[in-house]
């Protein structure tokens, strides 16, 4: 009897302490967005996404540069980092066990851990201190370098979740190899791999580090690829260690649209899974 | 070890196997199987769990060799050509070899029409297209008997349907690209006795056109539906035979013992 009690009683604690922890990991992102919208929700208006920023001691003024620049940014590191990562993810996931796979398995993972500071400063060694100039290009490279590895690694585990079953009902009917990999495997995982597309441009948008010697930031209106080019990390960056109160406000309010564009990505993400997983019936 | 005697066999099979020996990396699964497989004959192979019946069957349209080590030595012909002959493309070999696994697969992605098609679209610009694609729809679901309870759903995602129609349109999906065999492996083992009962009606209609070969290890299902038996153990070809006589009066003690039901 003693022993039932100790062990509903540790029941009871276990179950309040995992309570507790799941709360407190939920707890800064409210935090953070309570505080953002209290800090910057006023100086978020219309004029914000379709101005460009004042000089300092004007009111009002945009960040729309920064918007767009963000935006051409995740276009760059997009087209390079998803085409290379799903492909080398449908070869990882097809090539399991071959020594190739394994290095590059490993060398994605390491990848995946490399500080995005040391990414930023790779590519201003290789691309912009060779050409002499900062430059949007530069920028969306080295975060389609930091999507690579991402996109590799959700790509191959949602391809492992393919039934072998269906590959073999492919080359049954006489499916090329390849044929059966394009039209039946990757089209099965589609909607898993977009899945993970999104979460690696959410991940990407926020980045700061990769851009600081790479993208640099523009105060100007700029979508010329071959030069610097705004961003909101940046931007915000700048702003918040001004001295100045109407850039202070300016920075939460960047901030604040920032997460809102992640925040939007990611829910896009979860419908998209829910699509996938909802459906099916196996 | 003498091989078995079949003198009821006619000159020339559509499909025939010589000596075929299947392995998975040094294990031997399949040892010397000379068998022959008939147009409007429906073969089933018997056997128990183990004894290389599925690894036999996928050595007929080249399916064995997709596992990473598994290889195939002997010789398959197919109208008189080694399928296993240098240069002969095993893709070909699939397009007239066709093939139905142990559980429905149908492309999750796709919708009805898409999966019955599913064979064709590969043909690139000589793929049927329009109302000639429609035919073929209809006419490999029609074929595989269950045009009537589809047709005024085409276009849904084939994952609706229950398991016994995920198999016939599996089949459908077979029939589409016209194969000269057919193959069955476990079709019904994943199925209710009603969906069993029909694959098993539609087995018969596929013998009008085509040879059948079909796997199973209920020994029932063997002797519903088909022509001959062939009986398998350990990889070995004990005896194969007109259907009735191999259940009624097996040669073989070993065959008797399996189908008198004191092993497997």
């Amino acid at each position: 009897m003693s022993a039932l009690r100790r062990r509903k009683a540790g029941n009871i604690v276990m179950l309040s302490l995992t309570y507790v922890a799941s709360v407190l990991a939920t707890l800064p992102l409210l935090f953070i967005l309570f505080h953002l919208l209290q800090k910057g929700a006023s100086t978020v208006s219309p004029d914000f996404f379709t101005h460009m920023p004042r000089p300092v001691g004007e009111a009002g003024g945009g960040m729309s540069n920064a918007i767009v620049g963000t935006l051409i940014l995740i276009g760059i590191a997009g087209a390079i980092g998803l085409p290379v990562g799903i492909g080398a993810g449908l070869y990882l996931a097809e090539k399991r066990t071959g020594a190739l796979a394994m290095t590059v398995r490993f060398l994605s993972d390491v990848l995946n851990g490399l500080p995005s500071i040391v990414l930023g400063i790779f590519a201003w060694q290789f691309l912009v201190r060779p050409f002499g100039n900062f430059s949007a290009l530069a920028g969306g490279i080295a975060l389609g370098a930091m999507m690579i590895p991402l996109v590799t690694r959700t790509t191959e585990e949602m391809i492992r979740l393919v039934p072998n079953s269906l590959r073999e009902a492919a080359l049954a009917l006489g499916y090329p190899r390849w044929r059966t990999s394009l039209s039946v495997i990757l089209r099965t995982a589609l909607p898993g791999i977009v899945t993970g597309a999104l979460v690696a441009i959410a991940r990407i948008a926020g980045e700061t580090a990769p851009l600081l010697f790479t993208a640099f930031g523009n105060q100007f209106w700029s979508t010329a690829l071959r030069e610097p080019i705004a961003a909101l990390p940046l931007q915000i960056f700048a702003y918040a260690i001004s001295p100045y109160d109407e850039w202070h406000a300016q920075a939460w309010a960047g901030a604040l649209v920032l997460i809102v564009i992640v925040l939007v990505i990611s829910l896009a993400a979860r419908h998209v899974t829910r699509a996938r997983f909802g459906s099916s019936t196996d | 070890m003498i091989q078995p005697v079949d003198e009821d066999a006619p000159e020339r099979p559509r499909l025939a196997t010589r000596e075929l020996s299947a392995f998975f990396g040094r294990s031997r699964v399949v040892s010397n199987v000379t068998l022959g497989f008939r147009d409007q004959e429906v073969t089933a192979i018997i056997g128990p769990s183990g004894c290389g019946k599925s690894t036999l069957l996928r050595c007929l349209n080249r399916m064995h060799e997709t596992v990473p080590g598994a290889s195939a030595t002997g010789i398959v012909t197919l109208d008189g050509t080694d399928i296993y002959a240098a240069g002969v493309d095993p893709i070909a070999v699939r397009r007239h070899v066709g093939m139905v696994f142990q559980r429905p697969t149908p492309f999750p992605t796709m919708s009805i029409r898409d999966n019955v098609t599913a064979g064709l679209k590969i043909l690139g610009r000589h793929a049927p297209r329009g109302a000639d694609a429609e035919d073929v729809v209809e006419g490999a679901l029609r074929h595989a008997a269950l045009w009537d309870e589809v047709k005024d759903r085409l276009g849904e995602s084939a994952i609706a349907l229950s398991g016994g129609q995920q198999q016939r349109l599996c089949i459908a999906r077979a029939l589409a690209i016209r194969p000269q065999v057919i193959l069955l492996d476990e079709p019904t083992a994943s199925l209710d006795p009603l969906s069993t009962q029909k694959v098993e009606e539609l087995v018969y209609q596929l013998k009008q056109d085509i040879a059948v070969v079909i796997v199973t290890h209920n020994m029932q299902q063997a002797a519903r539906v088909s022509d001959r038996t062939a009986f398998l153990l350990m990889g070995d070809l004990v005896e194969t035979a007109p259907t009735n006589t191999l259940f009624t009066a097996p040669r073989d003690p070993r065959t008797e013992a399996y189908i008198t039901g004191r092993f497997g």
